[in-house]
């Protein structure tokens, strides 16, 4: 179902039609799924949308993003799929193109390949195809060290020695320790100094969360020649109970109760007070039962053999839940103690100037934006939303936020929602148009690539939160 | 306040004076507060609320607030905050956003009063009023600031920020409504406690978050500001307008900032990230701090002076557990270890050194290097502070000298830069202006020859800037190959550029008059047939009859045109297909006099310089170099892409007065740049510099200007008053059609003497007895006798 037109992750191909042959033999009457868009950027999107949004008045491009799109265009002639998605929330393009645009482009302690190599590193950890040819592409372009393509064993050394932080990052953030970032930095022919591994950490998290919004909007490769195959099985890969619950609740009484949950909730919140003993088990329970909250029931350890593999080592290495049952578990990342705005900001800023103010802002638009509307509702406040959607992201990698009551996120986020978040920011390559259509069914579309952008921005944030508190361990 | 006052005062005198000392935290500490007499001090953090004694040999533990069988939030505290007034109260901000007060006068363990859950979010800043003993001022991240009176159960008002959230609240110390709140966007808002509807003032104060404030304790107007873009500011309130009065630039975010007791312009901070230390400003000198504490080992997070009288105790606790008291005596003293010497070079060469007055005293007849050439040019700044009492830096006075660079080989003092010339060097002597105009080449070379030739003299000259301009223009529109080849050239050539340019000057036209009569001796008769061909081709074309007026030395240049004009031409084609109307005027004048010579003939000017060059000159060596540099490469980065900057450049050296170097680049670059300025101003250059080159009585190169100039209205300026009337030799009525056959009587009038042919090309005469003919048969004739060829019997002169 992985309706992947990105069947580039041939991996996730692989495994999701070796799961559902033998759904297939059960249930072989074609449902009325809707077929994924094989044109167009989405395959999760029907085409005229963005193409709609794109052509809009109000779209006004003010000239510095104009120029940023112009530099991005060069290289195919027109915008990448991603770039036309995202511009569905034209505030939000503008933050993140200047973002990246100084990431790969402008004056950084790192050499230009080195930028666009990391960037393959951390896409392929993700087996995002999408990514990884766009940076092999750029990579050509550059023109030097052209036998690191062939694979992550060509790299040079200091490349090489970057893997596991690479690793760590995208999938368990929570186990960075000072003695990681104290391995990389010691002195040797090899070693990184502190403003070049401040860069490649943001490139990191940059890239493992770009992934997460790539497969979360189910964004079509670029390649022309249109992926003819599908896996017909894939439409059927759902137990037919699940199924149903699915489709069970209709959809007008979905939006309704969301919106009565939220005016409940604030109301609630000036009369019942909520116990200290509460809010933490209410917290743990978040954090317990996203471990329940499965996708699917991948086989974890399955491992296949793919195009990117060449730029991965210890691709067995995957997402674990940060709370595992009966295991010692790593203690809490407080957010009040480590915070974007006061530390991350201070120490990024420092060693890699301006970079923070760029990634504030886009911290800032992700979090902020809203249209003050939800599907056909208008002049809602959505913050409640938001936030939630965020926290649970954090919620999910170990952080906490003491003022944050975490009751609110399981009153708001339906199950198969929780399922989406979980799938998107913790194993992407996992994400199908079933659990992209599974929720919010009344929601336009650009309401759930609001929701992927939160998403990113929340899994990037909790990346750097963890690398930089490394970071600053270490400093001290 | 009267009262209080006094009464601290008197337990100052009595129980402060310490000596530094710290105490191991059991957990990382975030904010710490003093009680009144500066006998206690409480500790907060996550997981520590703990009060300690300050005893004369360290820190003993009082009290632990943190009681209860399962630590609650309400103890993980962000700030906290000691009343100043009322010795048992205490008040907590907890990061899930509850306020909580404590009474220590409460008989049981456990002595939390009061707990205000009102903010949905972390509570940053707790604040009492200074005087007030029941008011409380909470300021959270929700962007809400709530004021609580003690005796009731809920806040009695509440300040909405605008949704941004609140990271410092602070009463004002004078005035006894008004409070200062700062905001993560930058802002730092005023307000009045009576009137929660709006906000009194508000201002930007910093980019990024504003982490901290603090109202100076004395004076009524005074703010002090810290954000998250390292600076620390000091605003002066009391007028409408808040003004910014000093600023205090740090190396890392400022997270919090206290007045130092009785200093009046000291304040102390420390940082949120990676600096450690403490420092003690004085805002006046906000370059270095005046002084350091240098005790913790990881972010300082709460400081505090121990007494709101005692200017020489601090407290701090930070991160790294522990909790310091430092004596001032042993602060360090970065000012005692700072370099007092300045070095630093100029944009334009010039030296900048600045030293300990003291210093500069006892040498300052050694700080005229002996080695400097030339007169050097000081201008002695002083900075003299001055004198205060309460002052505890040493008396600093320092002495700023400029040294400029200095003119060189051409003798005399070189301004720099055309604003120095113009203005301050206005009454020195010009020799730099002289020699410039005289070693210029403004054509007759590659372009890029062209660009290091004046780069040189620029530089022999000390004008490092406009030497430098003149590299970058080279580098600027020359394409990669030429550059590599026209350095190749300079390997070989640049030794003698300045020789060979010196050949243009008029005082040696009468060496190279030698010279060319020689060359042209061995030329001349088999020349003789072409010329008159020549001649005859060109008949229809010439409507001048001023060839006959040009005598040796002028020629001389007119060669050299002509060879540059043929060269530019090449060079230029292929890269900008140059219209070749772009020269209409100038070729047909420049032509007509040199025309009828060879090519080869044309170069040996130059050539006969040194004779070792020529192969290299000659024409055809250069142009196959040049067109196989083209085909190679072509040009990477389009000039147009420079001609703003190199406009904006021009503009701004005539604007110094120096027109000099915007017309010569102006020459030099030609079509690059010619359509980028306006032809009123090129006019208005061209004018200025022809002025200023006649003014110095340099005729050559203002011709040579003129003559190069692609504006109208200086191009014919050389063409004004150059008519030449002639009378027709055998019927003595003027000539008005051409010059060799009168109308009238129809006879041939300039016949030469020696070859009795019509001359039409030039024709030199006698001015004595009117006799003449063709130019070089003259020459030649003259070069053995001395009587006119006609055999007038006349004494032919020549000049």
């Amino acid at each position: 179902m992985s309706v992947s037109a990105d069947a580039h992750a041939s991996s996730s191909t692989y495994r999701i039609c070796s799961l559902c042959q033998k759904m297939i033999f059960d249930k072989e009457t074609s449902r009325s799924m809707p077929r994924p868009y094989s044109t167009g950027p989405s395959s999760f999107i029907p085409e005229e949308e963005i193409v709609e949004a794109w052509s809009l008045e109000t779209w006004a491009v003010d000239p510095q993003t104009e120029l940023l799109l112009a530099e991005l265009c060069s290289p195919a002639g027109r915008l990448d799929h991603l770039t036309q998605v995202m511009g569905l929330h034209p505030h939000y393009l503008q933050a993140f193109l200047r973002c990246q645009f100084y990431l790969l482009r402008r004056d950084g302690p790192l050499p230009l390949h080195y930028r666009h190599y990391i960037a393959i590193m951390a896409a392929a950890r993700h087996q995002c195809w999408f990514l990884v040819l766009l940076h092999v592409q750029e990579f050509y372009r550059i023109g030097v060290c052209l036998e690191w393509l062939k694979g992550l064993q060509y790299a040079n050394e200091k490349l090489r020695n970057l893997n596991d932080l690479n690793k760590i990052l995208a999938h368990r953030p929570w186990l960075i320790t000072k003695e990681h970032i104290e391995g990389l930095l010691k002195t040797g022919e090899n070693s990184w100094s502190l403003a070049e591994l401040v860069h490649a950490v943001v490139l990191l998290a940059h890239f493992h969360a770009l992934v997460s919004f790539i497969f979360g909007s189910g964004i079509n490769p670029d390649s022309q020649a249109p992926v003819s195959t599908y896996c017909t099985c894939e439409l059927t890969s759902r137990s037919q109970s699940e199924e149903d619950t699915l489709l069970s609740k209709s959809p007008e009484s979905e939006l309704e109760s969301l919106l009565e949950r939220m005016r409940k909730l604030r109301e609630e919140r000036e009369e019942e007070e909520a116990t200290e003993e509460e809010m933490v088990i209410r917290f743990e329970k978040e954090k317990k039962e996203s471990l329940l909250v499965r996708s699917a029931d991948f086989d974890d350890q399955m491992i296949s053999p793919s195009r990117v593999s060449r730029f991965v080592e210890d691709a067995a290495f995957g997402y674990q839940d940060f709370a595992r049952r009966g295991e010692d578990n790593p203690p809490t990342f407080r957010a009040q103690d480590y915070s974007w705005e006061d530390h991350g900001f201070s120490l990024v800023n420092r060693l890699y100037s301006d970079i923070g103010l760029l990634l504030d802002e886009k911290f800032r638009t992700a979090c902020d934006l809203t249209y003050y509307n939800m599907a056909s509702r208008e002049g809602v406040d959505t913050s409640m939303l938001r936030r939630a959607l965020f926290n649970y992201v954090h919620c999910m990698y170990g952080i906490r936020y003491d003022d944050y009551d975490y009751g609110e996120v399981n009153q708001l986020l339906e199950r198969n929602l929780k399922v989406y978040i979980k799938t998107v920011t913790c194993y992407p390559e996992r994400t199908t148009r079933r659990m992209y259509d599974s929720y919010w069914h009344q929601f336009r579309h650009s309401e759930k690539v609001h929701v992927n952008l939160l998403l990113m921005e929340a899994r990037m944030q909790a990346e750097l939160l963890y690398a930089l508190r490394a970071i600053t361990q270490y400093m001290t | 306040m009267e009262k209080m006052t006094r009464v601290s005062t008197v337990l100052g005198s009595a129980s402060v004076g310490g000596k530094t000392m710290f105490c191991h935290l059991d957990a990382p500490a975030n904010a710490i507060s003093v009680c009144r007499d500066a006998a206690q001090v409480v500790v907060a953090g996550r997981n520590i609320f703990k009060i300690y004694a300050l005893e004369e040999e360290g820190f003993t533990e009082r009290l632990n607030l943190r009681v209860g069988r399962k630590p609650s939030l309400n103890f993980s505290c962000a700030d906290v905050m000691w009343h100043q007034v009322d010795e048992n109260l205490l008040a907590t901000a907890a990061t899930n956003g509850a306020v909580v007060t404590w009474n220590l006068g409460r008989p049981c363990r456990n002595k939390q009063e009061q707990l205000f859950t009102e903010h949905k979010r972390t509570v940053n800043k707790v604040c009492f009023h200074p005087t007030e003993v029941h008011m409380l001022l909470s300021g959270s991240q929700d962007g809400f600031m709530k004021c609580f009176d003690l005796r009731k159960k809920e806040s009695v008002s509440t300040f909405s920020g605008q949704s941004e959230s609140v990271r410092d609240v602070q009463f004002s110390m004078k005035d006894y409504f008004t409070f200062a709140a700062s905001f993560e966007n930058g802002n730092v808002q005023l307000w009045d406690i009576r009137r929660p509807d709006r906000y009194e003032r508000m201002f930007t104060a910093h980019t990024g978050p504003v982490f901290c404030c603090d109202w100076h304790p004395d004076d009524r107007g005074w703010l002090a500001t810290g954000g998250r873009d390292k600076m620390v500011k000091v605003w002066d309130m009391s007028t409408n307008r808040a003004k910014e009065v000093y600023c205090v630039q740090t190396i890392a975010s400022v997270a919090r900032v206290k007045w130092r007791p009785e200093r009046k312009h000291h304040l102390a901070t420390c940082s949120m990230m990676v600096d450690h230390n403490i420092y003690v400003w004085d805002v006046r000198r906000p370059y270095i701090p005046f002084a350091t504490f240098e005790e913790h080992k990881d972010v300082t997070t709460g400081i505090v002076w121990r007494h709101q009288h005692d200017p020489q105790v601090l407290l701090s606790g930070s991160k790294d557990s522990t909790l310091y008291q430092h004596a001032f005596k042993d602060a360090s003293r970065p000012v005692d270890r700072a370099n007092p010497e300045g070095l630093c070079f100029g944009l334009l060469g010039d030296l900048a050194f600045a030293a300990k007055e003291s210093l500069v005293a006892g040498g300052a007849e050694a700080g005229r290097k002996p080695g400097y050439p030339g007169g050097d040019r000081r201008y002695p700044i002083f900075f003299f502070k001055k004198p205060d009492v309460t002052e505890q830096f040493a008396q600093v006075a320092s002495v700023l000298s400029v040294f400029e660079a200095l003119g060189g080989g051409g003798g005399g003092v070189c301004g720099i830069g055309g604003g120095v010339a113009g203005g301050v060097a206005a009454g020195s002597r010009m020799d730099w202006f002289v020699e410039t105009a005289r070693l210029y080449l403004l054509s007759g070379k590659p372009f890029a020859e062209l660009c290091d030739h004046n780069a040189k003299v620029a530089k022999q000259l000390n004008r490092p800037q406009v030497s430098t301009t003149w590299t970058m223009l080279r580098i600027m529109f020359s394409e990669p190959a030429h550059l590599s080849s026209s350095a190749n050239h300079n390997m070989g050539k640049l030794g003698t550029l300045p020789l060979l340019n010196s050949f243009n000057m008029k005082d040696l036209s009468s060496g190279l008059n030698e010279r060319n009569k020689e060359s042209r001796q061995d030329n001349i008769h088999s020349l003789e047939t072409n010329i008159n061909n020549n001649d005859v081709d060109n008949e229809e074309t010439e409507g001048s009859e001023g060839q006959a007026e040009y005598v040796f030395g002028d020629a001389e240049l007119d060669d050299d045109d002509l060879y540059s004009m043929e060269h530019d031409n090449q060079t230029e084609e292929p890269e900008y297909t140059l219209p070749q109307e772009a020269f209409p005027l100038r070729h047909e004048i420049m032509e007509q006099p040199s025309a009828p010579e060879p090519p080869e003939k044309a170069e040996s000017p130059h050539v006969s310089g040194s004779e070792a060059e020529s192969a290299c000159l000659t024409p055809s060596e250069s142009v196959s170099l040049i067109s196989v540099s083209q085909l190679l490469f072509p040009p990477h980065l389009p000039p147009a892409f420079f001609g703003p900057v190199v406009k904006e450049m021009l503009a701004h050296y005539a604007e110094q007065g120096d027109v000099q170097m915007a017309v010569s680049v102006l020459i030099v670059l030609g079509e690059r740049i010619r359509k980028e300025i306006d032809d009123l101003t090129q006019e208005h250059w061209y004018t200025s510099y022809i002025d200023l080159l006649q003014r110095f009585e340099l005729w050559n190169v203002s011709n040579e200007v003129i003559k190069l100039s692609t504006c109208a209205a200086i191009g014919c300026l050389n063409q004004t008053s150059t008519t030449l009337h002639i009378n027709c030799s055998n019927c003595k009525r003027p000539m008005n059609n051409r010059g060799w056959i009168c109308d009238r009587c129809h006879q041939c009038a300039s016949v030469c003497a020696v070859c009795h042919h019509v001359v039409r090309g030039l024709f030199v005469w006698c001015q004595g007895c009117g006799h003449g003919g063709h130019l070089e048969h003259m020459r030649s004739w003259l070069r053995d006798n001395t009587h006119c060829p006609t055999g007038c019997g006349h004494l032919c002169e020549y000049t």
